[in-house]
């Protein structure tokens, strides 16, 4: 349909220059009509599902709405219950900020101390690698029912075992001191797509490196601080990025855990009753968005704590990203 | 590239260097350390697959006592199952959720990614750091609106909201899309051109030959993520009618629906894992290479 631009400059070399303007000018339009072409998908996606509904948000936040009947321009009103009257709300942003700090962490560690130790293995590294990965295909519903009912504090296999070696086991999900460390567990269970990443990272930190540290003189905690972690620090900062905000969103498993640790006979709905079972101690904040905007139909409210959260998940962005400058390193092989 | 850096004398020295007794047993016991670390890890790592699969096999009474080994074993929880939730229904939706999804995704997702990878144009820039900002996103952050809004089309009680929103491109898919076409010599391109290709044949006949593997990892990655959904589909269809969930809702109502006992809930556990699983045995390379993909070059 349209020429390459390479034959077209040949071409139109020949015709007079005021043609030879007016073909240029049409060629560009072309070239913008290709573009326009192409992106559109994604323009119309970006303003539908993500640029209007942004916006919307900010203006329900002011507004009493239940879907029902039309939007009650209520002020600062949900602002202030939100920082101020609602009670659940503390918790709920404890026990997310208690996932970011704790349990992101422990996952970037393990999937760090896993993949170097697959990256020595001499034999059998394939195998080892598709153990560690499985995991975290396993569907998110599937594998937090199999840890309810593997943790189950009655007759549950590991309490079992445990008992066995002489220990009593917690109460896991049905304990309120043990039901986050539960879901971090699952969370380590489930942390392959990380491990994947860290061990591409290692196996890629170049060889000489390591053999001039040697020559050096250095001990293996020497290399591990001056060579490996330098050369793979863009994956930890992706893996820190990535796991903070997977745990801003939090919601399946601890959604589905609560609902079946609490044991209650309830339709999809009604969440009330296990609203962070045991004792609100897995309510996380998107939890407590979904009860109070789809449960509730405070929807103007939960409008206000998207709005929270969307400033908070720029906020904390933005800050990592702003440190990382002091220690990721890009540059060498990794990039 | 390790060997060019060491200047051969020191390279030949080092090889014929006798490597001391006392360094080769550290390096031995470092190693069996190491392998018995990770056999151990490894073992752990198995084991809830290894419960979860015993425990399908149990009987109701079994599940509930401490015998970790069924007897006798009982396949028929397999069979029982199906008699126990309308699960051929929930997968028909899942795959109807899954397939519809992922053609949409890939229709509207290949050209944006190819726009940000190789046309030049203003705004480029832009346009890739959007696409990055709203990846990152909470989903959260808009689905009240967004209910609101397919409330009103009345579609809220089946799964189009779920399937209509990856049909304008999901940015995960144009992100790494477009990390692969960003690898794919200009040469080609060129060749194309001069062929007298317009941009549009250009994608169709060499990107996406060449892109085969980035296509296929993000096919993968979206029926997964379908499979997997769980907050969407619970909102759109979670409180409607049984016949109208996903494989997901579905599990996770499993057993409160009836109050069913343990073995069966892990039989059904085991079924919803089993697809993806032998998926993976199946595809193991696509995996690794979409993994890498996002993680390395991001």
């Amino acid at each position: 349909m349209s020429l390459a631009p390479a034959t077209e400059t040949t071409l139109v070399a020949a015709l007079p220059a005021i043609d030879r303007r007016r073909a240029r000018k049409r060629a560009a339009w072309r070239r913008r009509a290709t573009v326009l072409a192409f992106m559109s998908p994604w323009l119309a996606g970006v303003t539908i599902f993500f640029g209007y509904p942004l916006l919307m948000s900010v203006y329900l936040s002011f507004t009493h709405f239940d879907n029902l009947s039309a939007p009650r321009w209520i002020g600062l009103a949900n602002y202030h219950y939100l920082f101020h009257g609602d009670l659940l709300i503390g918790p709920a942003v404890r026990n997310s900020l208690w996932m970011i700090v704790f349990a992101v962490p422990l996952y970037v560690l393990s999937a760090f101390g896993i993949a170097m130790m697959v990256a020595r293995v001499k034999r059998g590294a394939g195998f080892f690698r598709t153990v560690f990965y499985l995991p975290a295909l396993a569907p998110p519903v599937a594998a937090t029912l199999g840890f309810v009912y593997i943790l189950n504090p009655a007759n549950g296999p590991i309490n079992v075992l445990l008992s066995h070696l002489g220990i009593q086991g917690p109460l896991w999900f049905q304990s309120p001191q043990w039901s986050k460390p539960s879901l971090v567990l699952l969370g380590i269970w489930g942390v392959g797509n990380m491990f994947i990443i860290f061990l591409a990272a290692i196996l890629d930190v170049p060889k000489h490196l390591y053999e001039s540290a040697e020559l050096d003189g250095t001990g293996p905690l020497q290399r591990l601080r001056y060579v490996t972690l330098p050369s793979i620090s863009p994956v930890i900062l992706f893996s820190i990025v990535i796991g903070v905000i997977a745990a801003m969103q939090y919601f399946t498993q601890a959604y589905v855990a609560a609902n079946i640790a609490s044991g209650q006979a309830s339709q999809a709905g009604d969440v009330t009753v296990n609203l962070g079972f045991p004792e609100g101690s897995t309510l996380f904040y998107p939890i407590l968005l979904y009860n109070d905007g789809f449960r509730d139909f405070s929807m103007g409210y939960a409008s206000a704590m998207a709005v929270l959260l969307f400033v908070a998940a720029f906020a904390v962005t933005a800050v990592i990203l702003a440190n990382s400058r002091r220690w990721v390193h890009y540059g060498g092989a990794v990039r | 590239m390790t060997a060019v850096d060491i200047p051969l004398e020191l390279q030949d020295a080092l090889a014929r260097r006798k490597v001391p007794w006392t360094v080769r047993r550290r390096r031995l016991l470092f190693a069996v350390a190491n392998h018995s670390v990770v056999i151990a890890a490894a073992l752990i790592f198995l084991l809830p697959f290894v419960f979860i699969a015993l425990t399908s096999l149990m009987t109701g009474d079994q599940s509930l006592s401490p015998n970790l080994w069924p007897s006798p074993f009982r396949w028929s929880n397999y069979v029982d199952v199906f008699h126990q939730a309308p699960l051929m229904r929930w997968i028909a939706n899942t795959m109807m959720y899954c397939g519809l999804a992922t053609v949409g995704l890939l229709l509207s997702s290949i050209p944006v990614a190819y726009a940000l990878a190789r046309l030049r144009w203003r705004g480029r820039q832009v346009a890739f750091l959007i696409v990055l900002a709203t990846m990152m996103l909470p989903q959260q952050v808009t689905v009240v609106p967004l209910y609101v809004m397919w409330s009103k089309l009345h579609l809220v009680g089946t799964l189009w909201p779920v399937i209509l929103i990856t049909w304008l491109g999901d940015a995960f898919s144009i992100f790494l899309l477009r990390q692969f076409f960003l690898t794919i010599p200009q040469e080609y391109l060129d060749a194309a051109r001069v062929d007298g290709c317009g941009e549009f044949r250009i994608l169709t006949t060499v990107v996406l030959r060449l892109a085969k593997p980035a296509i296929a990892a993000v096919t993968l990655f979206s029926v997964l993520y379908c499979f997997n959904d769980y907050f969407l589909p619970l909102l759109y269809v979670g409180q409607g009618e049984l016949h109208t969930w996903t494989v997901s809702i579905g599990l996770s109502q499993f057993r409160n629906l009836h109050q069913v006992q343990w073995n069966l809930t892990m039989a059904a556990t085991l079924l919803v894992m089993a697809p993806v699983i032998i998926i993976f045995f199946l595809a193991q390379k696509v995996f690794v290479e979409g993994i890498t993909l996002t993680g390395v070059k991001g």
